[in-house]
């Protein structure tokens, strides 16, 4: 018997496809945002918020993480410049989209008409956590029914996110969800990460949260 | 849920290595996989065995060296196991904490013959 030492991250396979999506996308100058958080806190209606408003400003793509329906796809199709809808029931990964799905999805997209290419996860706070897809920018969602527990219950998704979206302001007064231990929180866990506190639903804050994106999208084309 | 992607790794790289080396069967697989990193063992094991099938690392025995989290304060740097959910140092009772120890997952080293 001979022991051969190996060393070797599991998750290289996916970093290295992750690598070479990044790649593809800087030479088209394409800012993407990987969007993530459990199901029903508002990722649709984010990327259906940001599109209204960057509008006429940016060229968006949308990739739509599902296990399956194309529902989402359906809402975003008449404002996105291209949508591509991933089902994610049949394939290796159902709980989380992964660098591969995206490298697919990616043929699918005018990348030289494109300036963002939001895409949307499957809903979970677990799974995502552990696969970078390509992205510049990881983006989380927490909305105020489902608690300001979510970073202390969930961290890593927390800890490795650029922004963390807090959704559903406008149901402040109907739940308990205290602000600021939600905000010490992620401080504590991830004191980089950027915080916007938005509503989907009155478009409160979502004027910062465009400006932020189309900031980034602008600094990151520039830079290639 | 999603450890038969990471699976698919694990088998692919044993196969590979063991290839290199001419080997004719795996016999044992060490993986080193942190308490944080949100794999479980057991699935790991069960799609283990199905994927291995009919491959030259079939019947391998997965090891599972477990590393525990490890927590460090950024206020006072004081390294800690979390005790409780809250993530709070022991020391300073700082909440600005960062795990440095328990997100690994790789595999060490192969067993082969």
């Amino acid at each position: 018997m001979k022991k051969i030492e190996v060393i070797q991250n599991v998750l290289e396979a996916n970093e290295t496809i992750a690598n070479r999506n990044r790649q593809l996308l800087d030479k088209h100058k394409v800012f993407a945002i990987n969007i993530m958080s459990s199901p029903g806190a508002g990722k649709t209606s984010l990327i259906l918020q940001t599109l209204a408003r960057l509008k006429g400003r940016l060229n968006v793509a949308v990739i739509e993480g599902d296990v399956a329906s194309t529902v989402d796809a359906e809402k975003v199709q008449s404002e996105a410049k291209a949508v591509v809808q991933i089902n994610t029931r049949n394939m290796p990964e159902s709980c989380s989209l992964i660098a591969a799905m995206i490298e697919s999805a990616l043929k699918n997209i005018p990348l030289d008409k494109i300036d963002l290419l939001l895409i949307e996860n499957v809903g979970n706070l677990i799974c995502p956590s552990e696969f970078t897809l390509g992205e510049h920018k990881r983006v989380v969602i927490s909305s105020l029914p489902e608690g300001d527990d979510k970073p202390i219950k969930y961290p890593l998704i927390f800890i490795d996110a650029d922004v963390v979206v807090i959704n559903k302001m406008d149901l402040l007064p109907h739940v308990d969800f205290d602000i600021a231990a939600f905000r010490r929180s992620i401080e504590g866990l991830n004191p980089k990460a950027e915080l916007f506190q938005v509503s989907c639903k009155t478009s409160e804050g979502i004027e910062r949260w465009c400006s932020w994106v189309l900031e980034q999208a602008e600094t990151n084309a520039a830079k290639r | 849920m999603h450890e038969f992607g990471i699976t698919e790794n694990i088998v692919n790289i044993a196969l590979a290595k063991a290839g290199e080396a001419q080997a004719s069967k795996v016999i044992q697989i060490d993986l080193v996989i942190g308490e944080m990193s949100g794999f479980v063992p057991d699935c790991i094991q069960f799609y283990f065995d199905s994927l291995s099938k009919d491959t030259i690392a079939q019947g391998a025995v997965l090891h599972f060296e477990l590393v525990p989290a490890q927590l460090r304060c950024r206020n006072c740097s004081t390294t800690f196991h979390p005790q409780d959910t809250l993530w709070s140092c022991p020391k300073c009772r700082g909440q600005s904490v960062e795990i440095s120890k328990g997100r690994e997952l790789y595999i060490e080293s192969i067993d082969v013959e």
